[in-house]
């Protein structure tokens, strides 16, 4: 199969204890659950998703028909779409941007930190475990237009809030909530990646005399990049499928489709506007999306784990 | 540190102690919010400080029928849904991959890579890319409102199932040899000595996935219809759409805090088996 795609190298694939059993059917037992519910739940579907992506379905549901590509087509020329699309990808790259650079800055500043660095990292990491559909209700809570606590003080600086109306305000909210919630993941592994720079590059640049904020940006930065990278596609995934619950409980794509990503669109248009095609149309752009994504991630990442 | 600043250092402590109430501020609020009774919770502004009614609104969120207006599950009984559902995902991800690697590791047989990559796929395939065909299967398999409907399909799993074939790599093989000579069979080997020696791994792992499972959403609101079946996480938003019509915070943001506090509790408690969990598994 296309191991060599992964940029693996075979012999590594191929691994088996060289001390092994030589049974003929106990391994077909191991493997038989997880091959089960792989066929049944993910394969299967996953076929079937491609299928219905080809077929138009009559307002009444009696009769399909297959039609190639013309869901795709469709989706394409589809306005609504495209501009999901985009805001996706904006929403996307500013969840990415502000939860990596406010983690960057704590995990470099935790860095420094001999005595308690394990107390701040305990408060820091917490959001990690709160499930999104509950960070998404906890900032509805926070920015309830006539209840909420920071409308109310930014009503003092004669700034109307009220994201019910506003689609860059809902926007806005949903991307610091789903910022807020990958904080935790990213300064932990920012951390780990800083406390592994051996100490002795950083002493040797404080002896040349870079100051601290010269050290971080010359020496740090540059020396945890492949954390950077790795965190990028990581958090690209997360803000592309994780964020459904936090947009459902926030805004529900609203208003009028501001923050309708595409993992909600598949969602809406699929469970309650029932236009199966398009969803599964929609479904499979973001199956290649994934997989594109999945790729990069064995394949440029070179990670701890070998295959 | 490498040299001594005394500004420096307390312009650490100070982002850090900074960042720290940032990072909390919306869960000071909830709490805030859950000790407060009803007709408070409707003036605006809103109390930043804790009041008197905590242990009132405690029990008549877990013990009461949940929202007034809305026919929920009591919260005891969702808790309860989320706490089978989370476990049985994390226990059926774990030994399903624990048997898979062993298999992949130990045995030689046809197809053995072709599984392997039948595995990989998976990695590709989170549920909202196929939400509705894999809805579609469980209806037709009658696991609809079911805890079975709730977990198996999500316990299948690429990363576990490659942690566990590292694990099992990195022991020696003198292990299988000596095993063999004091005649034991594969499964006893798998019983006596793999189990034993992957014992932190598979705590580490059961940290991630206790939370991965207590926080589905998606999943559980599509195949849940029954409101005996309800998971913790769903009702939450059920309440924000009842709260338009009449906003008792104190109850929902009581449910919310009832909702965090189980994998917050694991992530803290646990913290050397989490940290370790999510570097070695890096999902």
């Amino acid at each position: 199969m296309g191991c060599a795609g992964f940029g693996v190298a075979e012999k590594e694939i191929a691994m088996l204890k060289r001390v092994h059993f030589n049974k003929t059917w106990l391994p077909f037992m191991l493997v038989a659950p997880q091959i089960a519910i792989t066929l049944i739940f993910f394969i299967w579907p996953a076929t079937q998703a491609v299928y219905q992506s080809f077929l138009i379905e009559d307002a009444f549901g009696l009769s399909t028909e297959f039609v190639w590509f013309e869901n795709f087509q469709y989706l394409f020329t589809d306005e609504i779409y495209l501009n999901s699309f985009g805001r996706t990808i904006f929403f996307s790259a500013a969840v990415a941007f502000i939860s990596m650079s406010s983690a960057l800055v704590l995990a470099g500043f935790a860095d420094r930190v001999i005595r308690g660095a394990t107390t701040y990292r305990t408060l820091l990491i917490w959001p990690y475990a709160i499930a999104p559909v509950l960070a998404g209700a906890l900032w509805v809570f926070m920015f309830n237009p006539t209840l909420g606590i920071l409308p109310y003080f930014l009503d003092f600086f004669g700034y109307d809030w009220n994201h019910y109306l506003n689609g860059g305000q809902a926007m806005l909210l949903v991307i610091l909530a789903a910022a807020w919630k990958q904080i935790a993941y990213n300064f932990l592994f920012y951390l780990a990646a800083m406390q592994s720079i051996p100490r002795s590059i950083i002493e040797a640049g404080a002896i040349d005399g870079a100051r601290p904020i010269r050290r971080f940006w010359t020496l740090v930065f540059p020396l945890i990049s492949p954390t950077t990278f790795f965190l990028l596609v990581i958090n690209a995934v997360y803000a592309f499928f994780e964020t459904f619950g936090i947009v459902h409980a926030v805004t529900q794509g609203g208003p009028a489709n501001a923050t309708t990503i595409l993992v909600y669109k598949v969602y809406n248009d699929g469970f309650v506007g029932l236009d199966l095609g398009g969803s599964a149309a929609q479904s499979v752009i973001l199956m290649i999306m994934v997989i594109f994504m999945t790729i990069i991630q064995f394949r440029f990442l070179e990670r701890k784990v070998q295959y | 540190m490498v040299e001594h600043r005394p500004i420096l250092n307390i312009v650490t402590h100070l982002v850090l102690i900074l960042g720290i109430l940032i990072v909390a501020l919306p869960i000071w609020i909830t709490f805030v919010a859950a000790t407060h009774d009803e007709a408070r919770m409707l003036q605006a502004p809103l109390p930043l400080l804790p009041g008197p009614y905590f242990i009132e609104n405690f029990k008549k969120t877990l013990f009461g029928s949940g929202l007034s207006g809305t026919e929920t599950a009591p919260v005891w009984r969702m808790l309860m849904n989320s706490l089978f559902m989370a476990i049985m995902i994390a226990v059926g991800k774990i030994a399903i991959s624990l048997l898979s690697a062993f298999a992949i590791v130990y045995f030689k047989f046809p197809f053995r890579m072709g599984f392997f990559w039948l595995i990989f796929i998976t990695l590709m395939l989170p549920v909202e890319v196929r939400i509705l065909p894999t809805y579609e299967v469980v209806a037709d398999l009658g696991m609809l409102n079911s805890y079975w409907g709730l977990s198996i399909p999500l316990i299948a799993s690429a990363t576990a199932t490659f942690m566990f074939r590292q694990v099992f790599l990195t022991i020696p093989d003198e292990m299988l040899e000596s095993a063999r000579i004091d005649g034991a069979k594969p499964m006893r080997f798998f019983f006596d000595i793999l189990l034993p020696l992957s014992r932190t791994n598979i705590a580490a792992l059961f940290v991630i996935l206790f939370i991965y499972g207590w926080n589905q959403y998606l999943w559980p609101l599509l195949i849940t219809t029954e409101t005996d079946m309800t998971t913790i996480v769903m009702s939450i938003k059920q309440m924000l759409e009842a709260a338009e019509q009449s906003p008792q915070w104190n109850i929902i943001m009581m449910t919310a805090l009832l909702a965090m506090i189980p994998p917050v509790f694991v992530v803290i408690g646990m913290q050397k088996m989490f940290v370790k969990g999510l570097t070695e598994t890096d999902k």
